[in-house]
Protein backbone atom coordinates (compact mmCIF):
# COMPACT_ATOMS: atom_id res chain seq x y z
CA UNK A 1 0.00 0.00 0.00
CA UNK A 2 2.06 2.88 -0.98
CA UNK A 3 -0.58 5.25 -2.97
CA UNK A 4 -1.40 8.27 -0.51
CA UNK A 5 -4.75 7.81 1.42
CA UNK A 6 -6.71 10.94 0.62
CA UNK A 7 -10.14 12.00 1.66
CA UNK A 8 -11.31 15.55 0.34
CA UNK A 9 -14.91 16.95 0.50
CA UNK A 10 -18.23 16.89 2.67
CA UNK A 11 -20.43 14.59 4.44
CA UNK A 12 -23.73 14.71 6.27
CA UNK A 13 -25.65 12.71 8.84
CA UNK A 14 -30.15 13.00 8.27
CA UNK A 15 -29.03 16.72 6.33
CA UNK A 16 -26.93 17.61 9.49
CA UNK A 17 -23.07 18.90 8.28
CA UNK A 18 -20.85 16.93 9.97
CA UNK A 19 -17.72 18.30 8.31
CA UNK A 20 -17.02 20.17 5.15
CA UNK A 21 -14.16 20.98 2.96
CA UNK A 22 -11.85 18.44 4.53
CA UNK A 23 -8.86 17.42 3.30
CA UNK A 24 -7.17 14.42 4.70
CA UNK A 25 -4.10 12.66 3.95
CA UNK A 26 -2.45 9.61 5.32
CA UNK A 27 0.85 9.38 4.82
CA UNK A 28 1.47 5.58 4.12
CA UNK A 29 3.26 3.50 6.85
CA UNK A 30 2.82 6.11 9.68
CA UNK A 31 0.67 6.63 11.92
CA UNK A 32 -1.91 10.31 11.75
CA UNK A 33 -3.53 11.00 14.86
CA UNK A 34 -6.88 12.99 14.76
CA UNK A 35 -7.51 15.11 17.69
CA UNK A 36 -10.85 17.05 18.27
CA UNK A 37 -13.64 18.34 20.13
CA UNK A 38 -16.30 15.68 20.59
CA UNK A 39 -19.10 16.20 17.50
CA UNK A 40 -16.80 17.30 14.75
CA UNK A 41 -17.08 13.95 12.78
CA UNK A 42 -13.16 12.23 13.53
CA UNK A 43 -15.36 9.12 13.89
CA UNK A 44 -17.36 9.90 10.66
CA UNK A 45 -14.44 9.92 8.90
CA UNK A 46 -13.31 6.71 10.46
CA UNK A 47 -16.78 5.21 9.09
CA UNK A 48 -15.78 6.35 5.69
CA UNK A 49 -12.81 4.70 5.50
CA UNK A 50 -13.81 2.17 7.01
CA UNK A 51 -16.41 1.80 4.54
CA UNK A 52 -19.39 2.01 7.13
CA UNK A 53 -21.03 4.61 5.09
CA UNK A 54 -24.98 3.51 6.34
CA UNK A 55 -26.48 6.88 6.83
CA UNK A 56 -23.65 9.55 5.80
CA UNK A 57 -23.89 11.52 3.24
CA UNK A 58 -20.75 12.00 1.72
CA UNK A 59 -19.62 14.86 -1.30
CA UNK A 60 -16.10 14.27 -2.35
CA UNK A 61 -13.46 11.88 -2.97
CA UNK A 62 -11.98 9.26 -1.33
CA UNK A 63 -8.84 7.09 -2.23
CA UNK A 64 -10.49 3.53 -1.13
CA UNK A 65 -8.30 1.95 1.18
CA UNK A 66 -9.24 -1.17 0.09
CA UNK A 67 -9.19 -3.61 3.20
CA UNK A 68 -8.82 -2.41 6.45
CA UNK A 69 -9.07 -3.38 10.09
CA UNK A 70 -10.55 -1.50 12.69
CA UNK A 71 -10.02 -1.41 16.36
CA UNK A 72 -12.60 0.45 18.68
CA UNK A 73 -13.32 1.96 22.35
CA UNK A 74 -14.78 -1.48 22.91
CA UNK A 75 -13.13 -4.26 22.72
CA UNK A 76 -16.10 -6.11 20.66
CA UNK A 77 -15.23 -9.56 21.19
CA UNK A 78 -17.74 -11.94 20.99
CA UNK A 79 -19.20 -13.11 24.78
CA UNK A 80 -20.30 -16.67 23.57
CA UNK A 81 -16.91 -17.16 21.55
CA UNK A 82 -13.66 -18.37 23.22
CA UNK A 83 -10.38 -15.96 23.10
CA UNK A 84 -8.82 -18.08 20.13
CA UNK A 85 -12.04 -18.23 18.34
CA UNK A 86 -12.32 -14.68 18.90
CA UNK A 87 -9.11 -13.93 17.50
CA UNK A 88 -10.41 -15.98 14.45
CA UNK A 89 -13.44 -14.16 13.95
CA UNK A 90 -12.50 -12.94 10.85
CA UNK A 91 -11.66 -16.00 8.95
CA UNK A 92 -15.23 -17.79 9.93
CA UNK A 93 -17.06 -14.38 8.93
CA UNK A 94 -15.80 -15.10 5.53
CA UNK A 95 -15.97 -18.52 5.20
CA UNK A 96 -11.90 -18.98 5.47
CA UNK A 97 -10.29 -21.91 6.68
CA UNK A 98 -9.15 -21.20 10.48
CA UNK A 99 -5.45 -20.39 10.71
CA UNK A 100 -5.02 -21.54 14.38
CA UNK A 101 -1.15 -21.57 14.77
CA UNK A 102 -1.29 -18.05 13.32
CA UNK A 103 -3.50 -16.89 15.73
CA UNK A 104 -1.87 -18.50 18.71
CA UNK A 105 0.72 -16.73 17.35
CA UNK A 106 -0.94 -13.72 17.50
CA UNK A 107 -2.45 -14.12 20.97
CA UNK A 108 1.68 -14.90 21.87
CA UNK A 109 2.29 -11.50 20.64
CA UNK A 110 0.12 -9.96 23.53
CA UNK A 111 0.74 -11.96 25.53
CA UNK A 112 -2.15 -13.64 26.12
CA UNK A 113 -1.64 -17.61 24.84
CA UNK A 114 -2.25 -19.43 28.09
CA UNK A 115 -5.89 -17.70 28.01
CA UNK A 116 -7.07 -18.86 24.66
CA UNK A 117 -9.48 -21.21 25.88
CA UNK A 118 -10.74 -18.35 28.15
CA UNK A 119 -14.17 -16.84 27.32
CA UNK A 120 -13.68 -12.75 27.17
CA UNK A 121 -15.67 -12.40 30.50
CA UNK A 122 -12.79 -14.31 32.23
CA UNK A 123 -10.29 -11.15 31.21
CA UNK A 124 -9.93 -8.00 32.79
CA UNK A 125 -10.89 -4.61 30.57
CA UNK A 126 -6.71 -3.92 29.61
CA UNK A 127 -6.44 -8.61 28.51
CA UNK A 128 -9.66 -8.15 26.39
CA UNK A 129 -8.39 -5.04 24.69
CA UNK A 130 -5.45 -7.09 23.66
CA UNK A 131 -7.46 -9.59 22.34
CA UNK A 132 -8.91 -7.38 20.05
CA UNK A 133 -5.59 -6.16 19.33
CA UNK A 134 -4.58 -10.00 18.12
CA UNK A 135 -7.82 -9.89 16.20
CA UNK A 136 -6.85 -6.98 14.29
CA UNK A 137 -2.87 -8.10 13.62
CA UNK A 138 -4.81 -11.67 12.53
CA UNK A 139 -6.56 -9.56 9.58
CA UNK A 140 -3.30 -8.23 8.43
CA UNK A 141 -4.34 -5.29 6.46
CA UNK A 142 -1.75 -2.61 5.45
CA UNK A 143 -4.41 0.19 6.83
CA UNK A 144 -5.49 -0.04 10.44
CA UNK A 145 -8.09 1.82 11.92
CA UNK A 146 -8.19 2.70 15.37
CA UNK A 147 -11.27 4.76 17.20
CA UNK A 148 -10.04 5.51 20.59
CA UNK A 149 -9.41 1.86 21.20
CA UNK A 150 -7.28 2.81 24.40
CA UNK A 151 -9.60 6.05 26.23
CA UNK A 152 -11.28 3.24 28.59
CA UNK A 153 -8.32 1.47 30.46
CA UNK A 154 -6.61 3.34 33.38
CA UNK A 155 -3.27 5.21 32.54
CA UNK A 156 -0.60 2.60 32.72
CA UNK A 157 -2.91 -0.24 31.35
CA UNK A 158 -3.06 2.51 28.46
CA UNK A 159 0.34 3.48 28.38
CA UNK A 160 1.75 -0.26 27.87
CA UNK A 161 -1.18 -1.12 24.82
CA UNK A 162 0.07 2.48 23.46
CA UNK A 163 3.98 1.04 23.31
CA UNK A 164 2.82 -2.80 22.57
CA UNK A 165 0.35 -1.06 19.81
CA UNK A 166 2.78 1.05 18.08
CA UNK A 167 5.37 -1.95 18.37
CA UNK A 168 2.91 -4.49 16.48
CA UNK A 169 1.81 -2.39 13.76
CA UNK A 170 5.03 -1.18 13.00
CA UNK A 171 4.99 -0.40 9.26
CA UNK A 172 1.05 -0.03 8.13
CA UNK A 173 -0.67 3.19 7.46
CA UNK A 174 -2.75 3.89 11.06
CA UNK A 175 -5.16 6.07 11.47
CA UNK A 176 -6.01 6.86 15.58
CA UNK A 177 -8.31 9.29 16.45
CA UNK A 178 -8.19 10.41 20.20
CA UNK A 179 -9.68 12.53 22.51
CA UNK A 180 -6.17 12.31 24.37
CA UNK A 181 -3.14 15.26 23.39
CA UNK A 182 0.09 12.59 25.48
CA UNK A 183 -1.32 9.70 23.37
CA UNK A 184 -1.28 11.97 20.38
CA UNK A 185 2.29 13.24 21.20
CA UNK A 186 3.69 9.87 21.74
CA UNK A 187 2.28 7.85 18.98
CA UNK A 188 1.86 10.42 16.18
CA UNK A 189 4.13 11.09 13.15
CA UNK A 190 1.24 13.26 11.58
CA UNK A 191 -0.84 14.87 14.74
CA UNK A 192 -4.26 16.70 12.73
CA UNK A 193 -7.09 18.81 14.76
CA UNK A 194 -9.89 18.46 13.36
CA UNK A 195 -12.11 21.87 13.58
CA UNK A 196 -15.39 22.89 12.17
CA UNK A 197 -12.91 25.04 9.19
CA UNK A 198 -10.69 22.12 8.70
CA UNK A 199 -7.81 20.71 9.86
CA UNK A 200 -4.67 22.38 11.55
CA UNK A 201 -1.47 20.31 11.44
CA UNK A 202 0.62 20.44 14.43
CA UNK A 203 4.37 19.80 14.33
CA UNK A 204 4.74 15.99 15.75
CA UNK A 205 8.31 14.83 17.53
CA UNK A 206 10.49 13.38 15.03
CA UNK A 207 11.59 10.53 17.12
CA UNK A 208 10.66 7.25 16.72
CA UNK A 209 7.49 5.37 18.35
CA UNK A 210 6.14 4.48 20.90
CA UNK A 211 7.94 7.47 22.33
CA UNK A 212 8.99 7.88 26.11
CA UNK A 213 6.57 9.58 28.12
CA UNK A 214 8.71 12.00 29.72
CA UNK A 215 10.78 12.63 26.43
CA UNK A 216 11.24 16.24 26.46
CA UNK A 217 9.58 16.20 22.61
CA UNK A 218 6.92 14.50 23.92
CA UNK A 219 5.86 16.57 26.65
CA UNK A 220 6.10 19.50 24.78
CA UNK A 221 4.19 18.59 22.01
CA UNK A 222 1.35 17.25 24.45
CA UNK A 223 1.52 20.70 25.71
CA UNK A 224 1.53 22.68 22.40
CA UNK A 225 -1.93 20.15 21.54
CA UNK A 226 -3.37 21.03 25.03
CA UNK A 227 -3.27 25.14 23.69
CA UNK A 228 -4.53 24.34 20.51
CA UNK A 229 -7.57 22.22 21.66
CA UNK A 230 -8.38 25.00 24.47
CA UNK A 231 -8.06 27.93 21.67
CA UNK A 232 -11.46 28.41 20.90
CA UNK A 233 -12.54 28.07 17.18
CA UNK B 1 -31.76 -24.38 47.66
CA UNK B 2 -34.24 -21.89 48.77
CA UNK B 3 -36.07 -22.15 45.55
CA UNK B 4 -36.75 -25.53 46.40
CA UNK B 5 -37.76 -24.66 49.95
CA UNK B 6 -39.91 -22.08 48.84
CA UNK B 7 -41.56 -24.24 46.55
CA UNK B 8 -42.27 -26.90 49.37
CA UNK B 9 -43.42 -24.45 51.35
CA UNK B 10 -46.04 -22.63 49.37
CA UNK B 11 -47.53 -26.22 48.15
CA UNK B 12 -48.04 -26.87 51.96
CA UNK B 13 -49.63 -23.69 52.51
CA UNK B 14 -52.30 -23.97 49.63
CA UNK B 15 -52.93 -27.95 50.54
CA UNK B 16 -53.62 -26.14 54.53
CA UNK B 17 -55.60 -23.16 53.00
CA UNK B 18 -57.54 -25.74 50.44
CA UNK B 19 -57.90 -28.24 53.76
CA UNK B 20 -59.26 -25.06 55.57
CA UNK B 21 -61.78 -23.42 53.32
CA UNK B 22 -63.57 -27.02 53.53
CA UNK B 23 -63.09 -27.49 57.19
CA UNK B 24 -64.53 -24.06 57.77
CA UNK B 25 -67.53 -23.84 54.94
CA UNK B 26 -68.61 -27.87 54.69
CA UNK B 27 -68.40 -27.71 50.55
CA UNK B 28 -69.77 -30.58 49.47
CA UNK B 29 -67.31 -33.13 48.43
CA UNK B 30 -68.48 -33.14 44.73
CA UNK B 31 -68.01 -29.13 44.93
CA UNK B 32 -64.40 -29.26 46.25
CA UNK B 33 -63.27 -32.69 47.36
CA UNK B 34 -60.18 -32.56 50.12
CA UNK B 35 -56.77 -32.69 49.35
CA UNK B 36 -56.57 -36.05 50.88
CA UNK B 37 -59.33 -37.62 48.41
CA UNK B 38 -57.56 -36.34 45.75
CA UNK B 39 -54.41 -37.86 46.52
CA UNK B 40 -55.69 -40.82 46.96
CA UNK B 41 -58.01 -40.51 43.30
CA UNK B 42 -54.58 -39.93 41.76
CA UNK B 43 -53.11 -43.23 43.45
CA UNK B 44 -55.72 -45.09 42.59
CA UNK B 45 -55.97 -43.67 38.59
CA UNK B 46 -52.50 -43.84 38.27
CA UNK B 47 -52.92 -45.83 35.36
CA UNK B 48 -55.88 -44.06 33.67
CA UNK B 49 -54.55 -40.53 34.31
CA UNK B 50 -50.52 -41.50 33.05
CA UNK B 51 -52.51 -42.98 29.82
CA UNK B 52 -54.16 -39.70 29.46
CA UNK B 53 -51.28 -37.56 30.46
CA UNK B 54 -49.05 -39.63 27.76
CA UNK B 55 -51.04 -37.99 24.80
CA UNK B 56 -51.21 -34.49 26.53
CA UNK B 57 -47.56 -34.67 26.85
CA UNK B 58 -47.14 -35.79 23.70
CA UNK B 59 -49.37 -33.01 22.21
CA UNK B 60 -47.36 -30.31 23.95
CA UNK B 61 -43.88 -31.42 23.34
CA UNK B 62 -44.53 -31.87 19.83
CA UNK B 63 -46.09 -28.40 19.39
CA UNK B 64 -43.21 -26.82 21.41
CA UNK B 65 -40.78 -28.18 19.01
CA UNK B 66 -42.78 -27.14 16.16
CA UNK B 67 -43.38 -23.90 17.42
CA UNK B 68 -39.94 -23.56 18.10
CA UNK B 69 -38.19 -24.22 15.33
CA UNK B 70 -41.01 -22.32 13.24
CA UNK B 71 -40.85 -18.96 15.41
CA UNK B 72 -36.81 -19.52 15.06
CA UNK B 73 -36.88 -19.14 11.31
CA UNK B 74 -39.21 -16.72 10.80
CA UNK B 75 -38.24 -14.36 13.23
CA UNK B 76 -34.60 -15.09 11.04
CA UNK B 77 -36.50 -14.61 7.64
CA UNK B 78 -38.51 -11.42 9.34
CA UNK B 79 -35.20 -9.51 10.25
CA UNK B 80 -33.32 -10.44 7.12
CA UNK B 81 -35.57 -9.03 4.78
CA UNK B 82 -37.78 -5.85 5.47
CA UNK B 83 -40.23 -6.70 2.82
CA UNK B 84 -41.20 -9.59 4.67
CA UNK B 85 -41.00 -7.35 7.69
CA UNK B 86 -43.28 -4.98 6.07
CA UNK B 87 -45.66 -7.79 4.75
CA UNK B 88 -45.82 -9.84 7.68
CA UNK B 89 -45.36 -8.41 10.98
CA UNK B 90 -49.38 -6.50 11.16
CA UNK B 91 -50.43 -9.60 9.91
CA UNK B 92 -48.89 -11.10 12.99
CA UNK B 93 -49.42 -8.33 15.30
CA UNK B 94 -53.73 -8.82 13.88
CA UNK B 95 -53.80 -12.53 14.99
CA UNK B 96 -52.80 -11.71 17.96
CA UNK B 97 -56.19 -9.74 18.65
CA UNK B 98 -57.99 -12.95 17.50
CA UNK B 99 -58.80 -15.08 20.38
CA UNK B 100 -56.79 -18.00 20.08
CA UNK B 101 -59.96 -20.16 22.09
CA UNK B 102 -62.48 -19.05 19.35
CA UNK B 103 -59.54 -21.23 16.96
CA UNK B 104 -60.26 -24.40 18.62
CA UNK B 105 -63.58 -25.39 16.91
CA UNK B 106 -61.99 -24.73 13.50
CA UNK B 107 -58.57 -26.53 14.30
CA UNK B 108 -60.88 -29.24 14.95
CA UNK B 109 -63.32 -28.78 12.16
CA UNK B 110 -59.97 -28.91 9.92
CA UNK B 111 -57.57 -31.34 11.34
CA UNK B 112 -59.63 -33.61 13.02
CA UNK B 113 -60.25 -35.20 16.72
CA UNK B 114 -56.71 -36.29 16.45
CA UNK B 115 -53.25 -35.33 17.92
CA UNK B 116 -53.17 -32.31 15.34
CA UNK B 117 -55.83 -30.32 16.08
CA UNK B 118 -53.97 -29.62 19.63
CA UNK B 119 -50.47 -29.92 18.56
CA UNK B 120 -51.68 -27.01 15.89
CA UNK B 121 -53.36 -25.08 18.85
CA UNK B 122 -50.19 -25.22 20.92
CA UNK B 123 -48.25 -24.10 18.04
CA UNK B 124 -50.29 -21.05 17.62
CA UNK B 125 -50.26 -20.29 21.27
CA UNK B 126 -46.42 -20.57 21.55
CA UNK B 127 -45.82 -18.81 18.00
CA UNK B 128 -45.74 -15.48 18.31
CA UNK B 129 -43.62 -14.83 21.96
CA UNK B 130 -41.27 -16.98 20.55
CA UNK B 131 -41.04 -14.87 16.68
CA UNK B 132 -41.76 -11.65 18.72
CA UNK B 133 -38.99 -12.18 21.61
CA UNK B 134 -36.31 -13.78 19.22
CA UNK B 135 -37.35 -11.36 16.79
CA UNK B 136 -36.88 -8.19 19.07
CA UNK B 137 -33.50 -9.76 20.18
CA UNK B 138 -32.00 -10.29 16.89
CA UNK B 139 -33.20 -6.63 16.06
CA UNK B 140 -31.18 -5.30 18.94
CA UNK B 141 -27.93 -6.78 17.94
CA UNK B 142 -24.84 -4.19 19.08
CA UNK B 143 -24.11 -2.19 15.49
CA UNK B 144 -20.61 -2.32 16.51
CA UNK B 145 -20.74 -6.03 16.14
CA UNK B 146 -22.16 -6.00 12.85
CA UNK B 147 -20.40 -2.81 11.48
CA UNK B 148 -16.97 -4.77 12.59
CA UNK B 149 -18.07 -8.02 10.52
CA UNK B 150 -18.66 -5.89 7.69
CA UNK B 151 -15.50 -4.29 8.30
CA UNK B 152 -13.75 -7.83 7.97
CA UNK B 153 -16.05 -8.28 5.31
CA UNK B 154 -18.48 -11.00 6.09
CA UNK B 155 -21.68 -10.99 3.86
CA UNK B 156 -24.97 -10.26 5.08
CA UNK B 157 -25.82 -13.79 5.65
CA UNK B 158 -22.52 -14.99 7.79
CA UNK B 159 -23.52 -11.59 10.02
CA UNK B 160 -26.67 -13.67 11.12
CA UNK B 161 -25.74 -16.84 11.28
CA UNK B 162 -22.17 -15.72 13.35
CA UNK B 163 -23.10 -12.17 14.75
CA UNK B 164 -26.78 -11.68 14.94
CA UNK B 165 -28.42 -15.40 15.96
CA UNK B 166 -25.60 -16.30 18.68
CA UNK B 167 -25.54 -12.79 20.20
CA UNK B 168 -30.01 -13.53 19.75
CA UNK B 169 -30.04 -16.56 21.61
CA UNK B 170 -30.83 -15.57 25.24
CA UNK B 171 -33.97 -13.69 23.84
CA UNK B 172 -34.84 -16.62 22.05
CA UNK B 173 -34.33 -18.60 25.42
CA UNK B 174 -36.50 -16.05 26.86
CA UNK B 175 -39.75 -17.11 24.19
CA UNK B 176 -39.26 -20.98 25.00
CA UNK B 177 -39.61 -20.44 28.59
CA UNK B 178 -42.85 -18.61 27.97
CA UNK B 179 -43.80 -21.19 25.34
CA UNK B 180 -43.46 -23.59 27.71
CA UNK B 181 -46.23 -22.49 29.88
CA UNK B 182 -48.65 -21.68 27.58
CA UNK B 183 -48.41 -24.74 25.40
CA UNK B 184 -50.15 -26.89 27.69
CA UNK B 185 -53.02 -24.41 27.83
CA UNK B 186 -53.00 -25.10 23.76
CA UNK B 187 -53.11 -28.71 23.92
CA UNK B 188 -55.97 -28.40 26.47
CA UNK B 189 -57.77 -25.76 24.88
CA UNK B 190 -57.73 -28.17 21.59
CA UNK B 191 -58.72 -31.53 23.81
CA UNK B 192 -62.01 -29.77 25.58
CA UNK B 193 -63.54 -28.46 21.83
CA UNK B 194 -63.01 -32.42 20.51
CA UNK B 195 -60.88 -35.29 21.52
CA UNK B 196 -61.00 -39.08 22.88
CA UNK B 197 -57.53 -38.82 25.47
CA UNK B 198 -55.57 -36.36 27.17
CA UNK B 199 -55.93 -34.76 30.58
CA UNK B 200 -58.43 -32.10 29.02
CA UNK B 201 -60.38 -34.59 27.78
CA UNK B 202 -60.69 -36.72 31.20
CA UNK B 203 -61.00 -33.72 32.89
CA UNK B 204 -64.42 -32.99 30.73
CA UNK B 205 -65.14 -36.63 31.08
CA UNK B 206 -64.90 -36.41 35.00
CA UNK B 207 -66.98 -33.32 35.03
CA UNK B 208 -69.99 -34.49 33.64
CA UNK B 209 -70.19 -37.58 35.92
CA UNK B 210 -69.72 -35.34 38.50
CA UNK B 211 -66.06 -37.31 39.47
CA UNK B 212 -64.47 -34.15 41.11
CA UNK B 213 -61.91 -36.13 42.63
CA UNK B 214 -60.98 -36.96 39.27
CA UNK B 215 -61.09 -33.38 37.38
CA UNK B 216 -58.87 -32.18 40.26
CA UNK B 217 -56.46 -35.22 39.69
CA UNK B 218 -56.16 -34.35 36.29
CA UNK B 219 -55.49 -30.81 37.10
CA UNK B 220 -53.08 -31.74 39.29
CA UNK B 221 -51.40 -33.91 37.39
CA UNK B 222 -51.54 -30.98 34.65
CA UNK B 223 -49.94 -28.51 36.95
CA UNK B 224 -46.92 -30.77 37.93
CA UNK B 225 -46.26 -31.84 34.27
CA UNK B 226 -46.73 -27.88 33.50
CA UNK B 227 -43.57 -27.29 35.85
CA UNK B 228 -41.70 -30.06 35.31
CA UNK B 229 -41.69 -28.51 31.79
CA UNK B 230 -41.02 -25.23 32.84
CA UNK B 231 -38.09 -26.34 35.18
CA UNK B 232 -36.76 -28.62 32.14
CA UNK B 233 -36.96 -26.00 29.81
CA UNK B 234 -35.07 -23.57 31.95
CA UNK B 235 -32.67 -25.61 32.48
CA UNK B 236 -31.72 -26.22 29.26
CA UNK B 237 -31.84 -22.81 28.18
CA UNK B 238 -29.19 -22.08 30.78
CA UNK B 239 -27.17 -24.84 29.55
CA UNK B 240 -27.26 -23.77 26.25
CA UNK B 241 -28.85 -20.70 25.40
CA UNK B 242 -27.75 -18.04 28.29
CA UNK B 243 -24.79 -16.53 29.06
CA UNK B 244 -23.15 -14.01 31.28
CA UNK B 245 -23.00 -10.85 30.34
Amino acid sequence: MNQLLRMTGSAAIDGTPIFSQLDLVLTPHSWTCLLGASGVGKSTVLRLFAGLAEGITFNGSLSKPGCVAMMAQQDLLMPWLSVMDNVLLGASLRGERADKPRARDRLEQVGLADHADKLPAALSGGQRQRVALARTLMEDRAVVLLDEPFSALDALTRAQMQELTAELLAGRTVLLVTHDPNEAARLGQTILIMTPTGLVDIAAPTSPIPRDIHAADVLRAQADLFDHLRRPT
Amino acid sequence: MTGWRAGIAATCLMLALWQTVIWTTGVARFILPPPALVAQTIWDSRALLAEHAVVTMAEVLIGLLLGAALGFVSAIGLVASPTARALVRPILVFSQSVPVFALAPILTLWLGFGLWSKITMALIIIYFPVTSSFFDALMRTNRDWIGLAKVMGASPARIMWHIRVPAALPGFASGLRLAAVYAPIGAIIGEWVGASKGLGYLMLLANGRAKTDLMFAALIVLAILTILLHAAVNKLCEKTLDRPE
